[in-house]
């Protein structure tokens, strides 16, 4: 028996195993939403205040549980402001489904109303994007759908539906199976390949495990850590990758790239074998790609071929899932005498430990451990900037804890809503583990319509947020490379302010906003941390309301001047750390 | 050693003869800044499937990382590289050559006649040139003509290859 498109869409997602879906309505989704209607017990729904905020939503969901993070949104302005969440699941590799209502196809092309070529838009970054021009071809679309997010680099795929087809008759079966002729995802390893990587490791004298954020995306951990273990190699991470190796572990070294450790971006310098894997040899990792590890043979293990001498160029190439090829690794695995490397590691840690040399006051530094302490095992997630580099940099992922945060596009306005996605995963899965925001004064301004989100779907988080009146990030790039001249960086300038100003002054006026009321608008508790003595208590206070599923928000007042060190020039060598 | 020299190199490739593949291949060339020479497309003996020939002008590093991302497309069912294979490769080109009466009319003649192309049509004072020769001796022919006639109207169809069956030469 035939059913409507609307139908069919619902029980995909019913067979697909998807349990929360993010989705702001319009007209040309209304009939898939009445359907979800009468479907209210099988999906949680939540309605965010913003598409693109609703896409990291659907990030951190995503991220948080593994699964696809599924999207619905109307066309035109809908579908345009999910473009950003769309870009930077691209560049982390998100499962994402994100289905877009489209205008009937007799409308397709006339310029009607809340009509957009959103396909069109989003070719360049998405994993899949087609719109459904045949109700029969919508069952086996949206089984590829899901089947391309989350297989082999996972990545988002947008599905856009017309009006008339969600409400055509068509077949009811949903496939159970799905073969794509020009997509093949690879689910072996190379032996062979793998055999010469290891045999250069074998070899090396000083050898390095580089690891990134294909760790997490395989669940790899464990494999990482054992493989590192057994072999005696020192790892370093990239940003995405931190936490790929307890932070606490002996062997682990640091984040390298352009806010890395010391000793992490010297041992890359030094290494005579870098054995990476689940990278992409981003430019933030890499610095100059003439100095990086230049006395090193590299051996790159990645699931996407496309990844695999794009940047660097490599001598073993291993084509893998990092979990399958390191499961692999493991058998061979034998320990190395790598003694006296780990020891010269250890003397450049001694001589430029990541420290900020401020532990008293409100340092970002004592932020952030005092985050850790109180929230242990938590899900960190960031938003972009100064703050950002600060977490990756003092939050210590150890155990069951793991940071979100956006790492290829660098999207400002992603870590509150993705927070409040990564709690909506823990609910569904029955847990009850923290979340917490880290976030600044900038960022938290292009997402905050989403405190209505998380406070309506009762996913408490725990914002702290880094206010220092300013975009630290770029404002510490006019420090360093611009002479200091701020413009467009201090969020409280007024049209009767000196020109030229080269920073706060007594005669500021005061900032605006007042976090702490906003907060206490959403019947949401908020403090204000001026005082070094103030942020275990407030954290403390924070965690046990969240415990009791309230949100809270923290504001620690920093100085405006504080800086993320060590820092590398965009461009420059890795070796060439600014330290202070 | 890789080489660093640009080269044009071909390639042929099977993709899904749907709505959009031919936006997203070549989006592919001016998002990521590779240096597209010629693009052709055309059904195949299946009609759900069609076949590109593309040139571009590249580095070896580059040449693979294009492969590599034609590959990892969902509509791109298989890429095939003709750049040092023996192929047989053509290039449809109309040259209307305008203006021209008497000893300039026998010139056009004779310059089809070398070049062995067809002369397709003919007017009073107009000849048109059909020809289907390799990319090259078509800039060949066009270069000539330029140089001896003032009024010309000139379209070309990009190249299309297929591997050879028996010779070894391109």
């Amino acid at each position: 028996m035939d059913i409507t498109g609307r139908k069919l869409i619902v029980k995909a997602l019913q067979e697909e195993g998807v349990d929360t879906i993010f989705g702001y309505p319009g007209g040309m989704v209304t009939d898939i939403v009445d359907e979800l209607y009468k479907q209210e017990d099988k999906f949680r729904l939540i309605l965010p205040r913003h598409e693109q905020a609703l896409v990291h939503e659907a990030e951190g969901y995503a991220r948080q549980s593994g699964k696809v993070g599924v999207c619905l949104v109307t066309s035109g302005p809908g579908a345009t402001n999910t473009i950003t969440g769309i870009a930077d699941a691209h560049y982390d590799s998100i499962p994402l489904v994100i289905i877009t209502g489209q205008v009937s196809q007799g409308l397709i092309g006339n310029d009607a109303f809340q009509e957009v070529d959103i396909v069109g838009m989003t070719r360049s970054i998405v994993k899949y994007g087609v719109t459904v021009n045949d109700r029969k071809d919508l069952g086996r679309i949206l089984k590829m759908a899901f089947y391309i997010a989350r297989s082999g680099k996972p990545g988002p795929v947008l599905v856009d539906i017309p009006k008339d087809i969600q409400k055509a008759n068509g077949p009811s079966e949903y496939p159970q199976t799905v073969n794509i002729r020009g997509y093949k995802p690879n689910t072996s390893v190379h032996i062979g390949q793998l055999k010469r990587a290891f045999k250069l490791l074998r070899s090396a004298k000083r050898p390095l495990i580089l690891a990134g954020g294909g760790i997490h995306i395989s669940r790899a951990e464990k494999e990482l850590t054992a493989f590192a273990e057994k072999m005696q190699i020192p790892v370093v991470t990239t940003v995405m990758g931190k936490g790929a190796i307890p932070e606490d572990h002996p062997l682990y070294i640091g984040n390298s790239g352009m806010h890395g450790r010391y000793a992490a971006n010297i041992a890359e310098m030094e290494c005579d074998l870098l054995f990476s894997i689940g990278t992409r040899f981003n430019d933030r990792i890499t610095g100059d790609l003439n100095e990086f590890a230049p006395k090193a043979k590299i051996v790159h293990v990645d699931i996407d071929t496309a990844s695999i001498s794009r940047n660097v160029v490599v001598d073993v190439p291993v084509v893998s899932d990092a979990k399958l090829a390191l499961t692999n690794l493991l058998e061979w695995a034998e320990p190395l005498e790598t003694g006296e490397w780990r020891e010269q590691i250890s003397a450049w840690e001694a001589e430029h430990p990541l420290d900020m040399k401020k532990t008293k006051g409100v340092s970002p530094q004592n932020i952030m451990t005092s985050i850790a302490k109180v929230f242990g095992d938590a899900t960190y997630v960031t938003d972009v900037g100064q703050h950002q580099m600060w977490a990756s940099q003092f939050i210590p992922l150890n155990g069951k804890s793991r940071m979100i945060t956006s790492g290829g596009l660098g999207t400002m306005g992603f870590g509150f809503p993705a927070a409040i996605g990564a709690k909506a995963a823990i609910r569904d899965a029955g847990e009850d583990r923290p979340v917490v925001c880290i976030t600044g004064d900038g960022g938290m301004q292009m997402n905050m319509q989403e405190m209505a989100t998380a406070v309506c779907n009762e996913l408490p988080v725990t914002v702290c947020l880094i206010n220092n009146k300013f975009l630290g990030m770029v404002r510490q790039q006019q420090q360093y490379f611009y002479g200091k001249r701020y413009e467009l960086v201090c969020l409280n300038k007024r049209p009767d302010c000196p020109p030229n100003c080269k920073g706060p002054s007594e005669a500021c006026p005061p900032y605006v906003l007042d976090f702490t009321k906003w907060a206490g608008s959403y019947g949401v508790d908020a403090i204000r941390i001026e005082k070094e003595e103030e942020i275990l208590p407030a954290l403390e206070q924070a965690a046990q309301a969240q415990k009791d599923g309230r949100s809270m928000v923290l504001e620690f007042m920093v100085a405006t001047d504080e800086v993320v060190l060590p820092m590398v020039k965009g461009g420059m060598a890795n070796s060439d750390m600014i330290l202070k | 050693m890789t080489n660093k020299k640009l080269k044009n190199r071909w390639i042929a490739m099977y993709v899904e003869n749907q709505v959009g593949v031919l936006a997203k291949v070549s989006g592919l060339f001016s998002g990521k800044s590779y240096n597209l020479q010629s693009l052709t497309v055309g059904t195949t003996e299946q009609e759900d499937v069609s076949r590109m020939t593309i040139s571009v002008l590249s580095d070896d590093l580059t040449f693979e990382q294009i492969k590599k991302q034609l590959n990892s497309m969902v509509e791109v069912i298989k890429v095939m590289d003709l750049t040092d294979v023996p192929i047989h490769m053509k290039e449809i080109l109309y040259a209307k050559i305008k203006g021209v009466k008497g000893e300039e009319k026998q010139e056009v003649f004779r310059i089809a006649e070398t070049f062995r192309v067809r002369i397709c049509d003919i007017g009073e004072d107009s000849v048109l040139i059909e020809s289907a020769l390799t990319e090259r001796k078509n800039n060949e022919l066009l270069s000539l003509l330029k140089k001896q006639f003032r009024h010309l109207e000139v379209v070309r169809g990009g190249s299309v290859a297929i591997e050879s069956i028996s010779t070894s030469c391109r």
